[in-house]
């Protein structure tokens, strides 16, 4: 169950309502907002444990260091990843990626080889494909997405080749709130003999994930989306595929020996190491996962669907608006456009009365071009919106619509 | 920040019937330009001759303020010289982040995005067709 007060965890909003300016806050697929319990847990580290990690040979390193390594342990339990050291600290998912991308595909991608992506990626399981494609020669193929907003399997089953040695694709679209079906995904790569890497930006912070009931050999999220800090992001990687890569930084913290022309390196996951990590940034996380645990995964997904699902009844009502959303599985995104409102305006006018939605490509600039769209407005619900929410969207959408209402003289002349 | 600031009459009525939309057939000059953060994308076209603009046209979509300003822009150059144009532009800049007081009469319908300093997220909307205008002029 969620709390009825549970907004009170986030100290954003008592400030913005103590300003005489409430906030609604519907941008959580952009970032989430922080619970006290992890900004505190930041201030604690740096007043009370604050020294490098892995290298001092005193106390107070040796109490960081631990902190660090209980933050990856956190992380490792949370998706049901089998060991700890297959957990990769990165600045995001975005980061996380494009590693795969740089540390296994630059190294693993022949020219002809094929990489199968979907129509519904965001930018960063795109571009960095792009360059990795341009330097080997590899192929990059797109799983299509039918008229439901789904992917269609089928379409995979035709694009898997002997070729196919990766098939990388989105869990949670951050656009339709689609889920995936990855673990089908999954199957059908390693059937093909391809690896399977899974981009859970929007599904780590929503729902349950098990990575070795998915079975992906990858697995990336990023912190700062499920209530954790901004800088901090995780890879979930196969141990024996991580052995295997090169590293993706060089520097400090990385390497086993290093000699004026060579050097060895360090076992994963400090191959993928290099440099002072964000050491707040983990602990930051870790205090996240508590927080989300303690609620229950479960619960959160569950909320959140039926919040989705009454946002989108709700706003159907809302003359002339066009919802990109499927009618199954979809989390608490909503992407809409109205008929004669542009999405630049629209959030403009939600502006100002309070309301933080998103309007633009997303990031999904091909998407947007599938679903013949320039741009759209997006409004992303988490644990902290409730109803009331819904209702000062929907009826400050009414008001977009009458501002922009074709007006008589014009149709006079 | 008043919304009745920005959304003006004249500026949803240039977004719904915007004058000179389209493009001219053989320009002089044009150029395309686009706004990554919200999509926005707009054609400028224009015909010059003896360094003055005759003809200005604009194509592409977006939402009402580069729509908007676009419609407006293209009215107030027809006639002007390219130096006028440059002065212009600078002056349009300035109107709509805020800075150097009420704008002059030269300004033209193009008062009416005053509104606009009062939302900086949309000056890059405001100033699109004449950033555009500014590239199509330098070819």
């Amino acid at each position: 169950m969620i709390r009825n007060n549970i907004k009170s965890d986030f100290p954003i909003f008592s400030y913005w309502e103590s300003r005489g300016k409430p906030l609604i806050y519907l941008d959580s697929a952009a970032t989430t907002q922080k619970p006290l319990r992890v900004i505190s847990t930041l201030e604690e580290y740096y007043s009370q444990f604050n020294a490098n990690v892995h290298r001092g040979t005193y106390e107070l390193s040796q109490i960081a260091t631990d902190i660090y390594e209980e933050a990856r342990s956190k992380a490792a339990h949370f998706i049901n990843a089998p060991q700890p050291e297959s957990i990769i600290f990165t600045r995001n998912a975005t980061e996380s990626l494009n590693l795969i991308a740089y540390a296994w595909g630059l190294n693993s991608l022949k020219e002809g080889d094929e990489v199968i992506l979907s129509e519904m990626e965001h930018h960063s399981n795109l571009v960095p494909w792009h360059i990795i494609a341009r330097h080997t020669g590899a192929v990059l193929k797109f799983i299509r997405m039918n008229g439901d907003y789904l992917l269609d399997l089928e379409s995979l089953k035709k694009n898997l080749t002997r070729k196919t040695k990766a098939v990388s694709v989105v869990h949670v679209s951050n656009v339709l709130g689609t889920i995936n079906p990855v673990k089908e995904i999954t199957a059908l790569a390693h059937e093909a003999g391809a690896i399977s890497i899974v981009d859970g930006a929007q599904s780590a912070p929503h729902i349950p994930v098990d990575v070795q009931d998915i079975g992906c050999d990858f697995y990336a999220f990023s912190g700062h989306k499920m209530c954790g800090p901004t800088g901090i992001g995780a890879l979930y990687g196969r141990y024996d595929i991580l052995e295997k890569m090169e590293p993706f930084l060089g520097g400090g913290e990385m390497i086993n020996e290093v000699f004026p022309t060579t050097s060895n390196y360090a076992k994963p996951p400090y191959t993928f190491a290099a440099g002072t990590p964000n050491i707040s940034g983990a602990i930051g996380l870790k205090a996240a996962i508590d927080y989300l645990e303690e609620i229950g995964l479960k619960d959160i997904e569950e909320y959140e669907m039926s919040l989705g699902d009454y946002a989108a009844h709700r706003l159907a009502e809302v003359e002339g608006i066009h919802i990109f959303r499927p009618h199954t599985t979809g989390t608490g995104v909503i992407s809409f456009t109205i008929d004669n409102v542009h999405p630049h305006d629209i959030s403009t006018i939600l502006d100002s009365e309070g309301i933080a939605i998103r309007a633009g490509h997303h990031c999904a600039q091909p998407l947007m071009r599938k679903l013949q769209v320039q741009s759209t407005a997006r409004a992303s619900f988490y644990l902290y919106n409730d109803k009331s929410d819904v209702e000062a969207l929907a009826s400050a959408l009414e008001k977009s619509v009458s501002i922009f209402s074709p007006r008589r003289i014009n149709v006079v002349k | 920040m008043s919304l009745s600031d920005l959304f003006t009459e004249i500026i949803i009525d240039h977004y719904q019937h915007p004058h000179n939309h389209g493009l001219i057939p053989s320009p002089t000059h044009s150029s395309r330009g686009y706004n990554e953060s919200c999509g926005d994308d707009i054609q400028v076209s224009l015909i010059v001759e003896d360094n003055v603009v005759k003809d200005a046209k604009f194509s592409g979509a977006g939402c009402s303020i580069s729509q908007a300003s676009a419609s407006i822009m293209t009215d107030l150059v027809k006639g002007k010289s390219l130096d006028e144009i440059k002065e212009l532009s600078q002056k349009f800049y300035e109107m709509v982040k805020g800075e150097n007081g009420e704008p002059g009469e030269e300004m033209g319908d193009a008062v009416v995005l005053q509104g606009v300093a009062k939302f900086p997220v949309r000056v890059k909307c405001a100033t699109l067709a004449w950033h555009t205008l500014e590239e199509a002029i330098k070819k």
